[in-house]
Parts: C-alpha cells; structure tokens; sequence
C-alpha cells in the first residue's frame, strides 16, 4: 500500500478573524525559517482582507477581515504556500547583527525576582542560580558565560510591543532550557533580561512576566517617542531574523550607557549581514563565530 | 472644548483600534463595545471611527466650554446634564457651561461618548485609541483625569437632528448569565476530552481581574493531557513553544483559570490557547462584569462569519435610520 506523506502542520481557527498554523510542536530552526518564508511570500502576494502578518518561533498568525477573504480561503493559500517553499533553505534573509549590552544580576531585576519567591519553582535560589542548576552548570557565572558566548537569532516579536523572543545559535545539546515562573509577576522592570522555554527575551515595558530573571539591558528596544536614532524608522527596534548577541557589561558601561540613551546619542553596535537558513542549521556553532567575527572584527 | 471635572473610572479616548501592528508586538486597543462605539458617532453625525471616551463603571464629570451635540451609548448608566436626566442611545445638545454626570451603573460595564466633531488627539501608528501599558495614543497615553482638557476634532461628516434616537430593538441587552460564542481549536488538542466538554458547559464567574487587557474566569480546573513537553515550551503541560494569542482567545494557564484576551492584550506567550471570543461577542463580552456569568458556546466558523455580518447590518440599519 502507498502511502501518503501527511503534513504535520496545523491550520487552525482563531474566531472569525485569525488563522493560526502550526508548523512545529517543539522550536526548531526548521519551522521557523520556513514560517519566516511562508509568511514573506504571503506579505509579497498582498491579498485584500489580510490585516496583520505575524511570524512566530514555529507557528505563525494571520488576522483577516473575513468577510473580504474567507479564512478558509485563506487557508488554501497557506498550505499552496507551505508546498511551494521548498527552497527556503536557499532564501536570503537580510538581518543586522548586533550588540546588546547587559548587566548581569543588577540590583534592579534582583528586587523584583526577590519579590515574588513564592511564585517560583525554587524560592531558595535566584533565578539565576536556579537555572544553571537545572541546566548542568555548576555556578550563575557559567550560565552567563553560555549565554554570552554566542548569538541569539530573533525568532518573533511579540507578547507586549517589541519583545524580541531570541532562539541561540548553539549546538542542540547546548541549547539552554529553563522553566517558566510557576505564577507569573505581576511585576517585572522595564528592560529586563529573561529566559523561558528556549527563549531570551528583554521585556521593553515594566509589566507582568514569567520568564526567569537574569539581569537587565541599559538600552531601550522601544522608544515610543522615537528620540534615538536606530528608532527613527520605528518605535520597535528588534526584528525577526535580526542576531542580537547579549554581552556581559560591568556596572560602569551600563551607568554610561544609560547616560548616552538620556542624552539621546546612544546607538547600538550593528552590523547587516545577509544569510541563508541553509548556512545556519547546517553549523550553528561555525555561523555564530562567523556572525562575531562580522559584528566585533570586520 | 471639554473640560474634565472627574474622570470617572480608567476613561480613555478610543477609536476603531491600532489595526496593522500586531506583528510588532502591538495589540489594536480601540474601544470593547464596537456597536456601541459606532453607534455613539452615528448619533452625533461622526465617521463611524471617530474617537470618544470609554469609560468603565463609573462615568466622568464633564463640562463643555462650547455649543455641542453629544450622544451616550452601551451600559445602562444614566446621564444627567445639570442634574436633569437624558436619554442614552439619543443625540442630545449641551451648550457652554452644561455639565454631564452620571448616576450608577445599572447593567453593561462600558459606555462611549461621542461628540459631535469627534475628540481631536495626535494619531499614533494610524489610530487615537489610548493604550496605557506603551503610553501611547489618546490624552498623554493614559487615561483621563481632573483638569483635562479635551479638543473637538474634523470627523463630523452629516447633519443628525437633536434628539433622534436608535430605537430599542436596535440596542443591546444586558444580563448577568452571559453567553458567549466561541470556535474552538488553536492548542484545544492539549486539553482532555472531558476539560474540553466541561469548559463549554460550566457557567465561569468574571473575576475582578476584568479589564481592557483581558478578563479571567472561575469556575473549575481543567486538565490538560500529560505528555512529554517539546522542546522549547517549558515545564508545565499548559505551556507550548511561545506563539501568537488571537484577540480574544482563551487560555488556560496551569488549568486553573481561564483567561481572555482582549484589545489591549499581550499578543503572544507561551500557553496553550483553546478557543477564541468570535468577533462579534467581544462587544458583548466588553459589556459584562465583574461576578457576573458567563457560559462559552462552540460554533461554527461559519456561524461565527454570519454572526459579524449581523452586527454590520444593524450598524448600516443604523445609519439608514440617522439619515
């Protein structure tokens, strides 16, 4: 008997207006460069009734106005699309790679994680500490040299206005996966760096969250009022398919950024750099070096 | 102008939403009650869009500096101007030193008041709706308060005569056992077959924590099937990979309570969505509060598209009767 090749991706309903696809249960690289494609060639198509476009880390959103296009017309046209790019692997994506400044275990984020122990899964420790435990590391320091040694490609923006979700280029077996809060904060400082599931993240406003808290950005990733220049274009400055590399900065470089973003010269270390997926789930660890080499030497 | 006396409780200046930016992160705002919203500029001659105040069980004091047409629809909350009575759902002409009140909430949790001209405020990404979480749009990107001063704008766009009114059949009821449409789907494969039969036939109570951002639910825990979870969602079987939230999807954090997303909501997380508010019941759902009922009725898509066009047949109904 023949059989049939069955997609695993999920079409689904979101009322009337959204249509949400699946491509993946689990985070891979796979699904989300292949939502990346499928999604900018949706972009590219231009269809009247399509509201918003929004990529995810292995599934992907589309609002609609229904009564334009059917969501199950719509569906029709994803899945075309879902067969037709084969070739993903091959198509270039245009990115910046670029500089995040962090502070480590800053008093800031420290109060506030010492805050809400009792929603934590483990209120002996700092987050922190309870993430390299349940990770292999011996110490906080050793996570954080993992963190920074090599980049983290944004693989959707979301939850509040320009969250970036970042997904690090490493080895499979040295991805680092942490928990979620068991109860999220009501609280969490604006800038504030996170992990949880496979996922750094900065939280650009103060509000709840659930990630586990590690340290905080001196640099904005939102600028409603659009002062600073690599917000000129946009309030929202991270993008999917951008590589942000985290680096460990020590109390003085955070104090002295925070003054260039008050006097509204602050720009981050950027460089634009164009890749294929294919190059990156081929070697994860050669194209981080590459993308370090780009960002801190070239 | 209009100067506020009080401002009520959280009211905002909202239009029809920040349409577009989701992919940003960026949920739409606007107002909850869409038909009430549209109805409100239909009464005082508006475009449909133009932004009014929302406010949310107790309204504002307000003291109009000019000659104006104004209209007060959704919840029943009733008005006064100088202490006299007026009709909600009625174009109804104040002039300079009138003063709006309101008496207290009787059913409905949201009313909108427009004003003829619309309120004028600078537009962010497309839209005046104020959303507080970023502080952006409406008055300062938060909501009203004592001194404010509000600014009538260019959306007036037909003559309506004072005092024409959208006739009773033409408003929304209100009730406090609610049922709201739902599709089910998103992540509902995460749930057991019997959480899933219980979500739909429980009647939920809306907790206090009840707002623009979203509303939760109590009633019972629901269960979630066990498995081993993929890599990247986190430890607790309610969690998947992070993922975009619809407005109005459900999601039910650890089993305990549900929770629905609506216009000022996060846009993504990493919980398992399992059904979503259709379109045309988050005016309902915008209109209900705190400890009141609320049972989640399955329908079709279809039904769910059929119900949106009745909503818009009402609304053009509305403005052949404006004519």
């Amino acid at each position: 008997m023949e059989e049939k090749a069955v997609s695993s991706v999920r079409y689904e309903h979101g009322g009337d207006e959204f249509v949400f696809v699946e491509l993946s249960e689990a985070m891979t690289l796979e699904a989300m460069f292949k939502g990346m494609a499928i999604t900018n060639k949706l972009k590219e198509k231009n269809l009247p009734g399509i509201i918003d476009v929004c990529p995810g880390n292995a599934s992907y959103m589309i609002r609609v106005d229904p009564e334009v296009l059917h969501p199950n017309d719509l569906i029709v046209v994803l899945k075309e699309l879902e067969h037709s790019v084969t070739d993903y692997k091959s198509l270039p994506i245009a990115s910046r790679l670029v500089d995040v400044p962090v502070l480590f275990e800053d008093p800031w984020t420290h109060e506030a994680l010492m805050r809400f122990r009792n929603n934590h899964q483990d209120p002996e420790a700092t987050d922190l500490e309870y993430s390299a435990k349940v990770n292999g590391y011996q110490t906080g320091e050793e996570l954080i040299k993992a963190i920074t040694t090599y980049p983290f490609l944004v693989s959707m923006i979301g939850f509040v206005p320009g969250l970036p979700f970042s997904f690090q280029l490493t080895s499979q077996e040295k991805q680092i996966e942490v928990p979620k809060y068991v109860r999220p904060r009501t609280f969490t400082p604006e800038r504030a760096f996170g992990f949880g599931g496979a996922f750094a993240v900065i939280y650009p406003v103060d509000g709840a969250g659930g990630y586990q808290l590690y340290g905080r950005a001196p640099a904005p990733i939102l600028d409603v009022e659009q002062e600073l220049a690599d917000f000129k274009d946009s309030m929202v400055f991270p993008r999917q398919g951008d590589i942000l590399r985290y680096r460990n900065v020590t109390r003085e470089e955070y104090d002295a950024v925070r003054e260039e973003v008050k006097n509204g010269t602050f720009q981050y270390r950027m460089k634009e750099m164009s890749f294929t997926p294919g190059e990156v789930m081929a070697d994860p660890l050669a194209f981080a070096d590459k993308v370090m080499g780009r960002l801190y030497n070239d | 102008m209009i100067k506020v006396r009080k401002p009520g409780l959280q009211t905002t200046v909202q239009d029809n939403g920040r349409n577009g930016y989701y992919e940003l992160g960026m949920p739409p705002s606007g107002a909850m009650d869409k038909y009430s919203f549209h109805s409100a500029n239909l009464l005082v001659g508006n475009d449909e869009n133009a932004a009014v105040l929302e406010a949310t069980y107790i309204g504002p004091e307000l003291e109009f500096q000019e000659d104006l047409l104004i209209a007060i629809t959704g919840g029943e909350l009733q008005p006064k101007i100088n202490g006299n009575p007026v009709d909600l759902w009625q174009a109804v002409s104040v002039k300079e030193g009138d003063i709006l009140t309101f008496d207290f909430i009787k059913q409905g949790a949201r009313i909108y008041i427009a004003f003829s001209g619309g309120i004028e405020v600078p537009e962010k990404m497309g839209s005046k709706s104020t959303y507080t979480l970023c502080g952006i749009g409406g008055l300062e990107g938060r909501a009203l308060k004592e001194g404010d001063v509000l600014h009538t704008g260019e959306m007036k766009i037909s003559d309506v005569k004072i005092g024409a009114s959208i006739p009773e059949e033409l408003r929304p009821t209100f009730s406090k056992h609610n049922e709201i449409r739902v599709v089910m789907g998103l992540c509902s494969y995460r749930l057991t077959e019997e959480s899933k039969e219980r979500f739909l036939s429980i009647d939920w109570t809306v907790t206090p924590d009840a707002n623009r951002v979203g509303y939760r639910f109590k009633g019972e825990a629901l269960d979630f099937i066990p498995r081993e979870q993929p890599f990247g969602a986190g430890g607790n079987p309610s969690n998947v990979t992070d993922l975009g939230y619809p407005i109005g999807s459900i999601q039910v954090p650890a089993g305990i309570e549900p929770i629905a997303l609506l216009h000022d909501a996060v846009t993504g997380g990493g919980y398992a969505t399992v059904a979503t508010i259709i379109s045309s019941d988050l005016n309902k759902m915008g209109q209900i509060k705190s400890n009141e009922k609320v049972r989640f009725v399955s329908v079709t898509l279809d039904e769910a598209i059929q119900a949106r066009k009745e909503v818009g047949e009402k609304i053009e109904k509305i403005k052949e009767i404006l004519k």
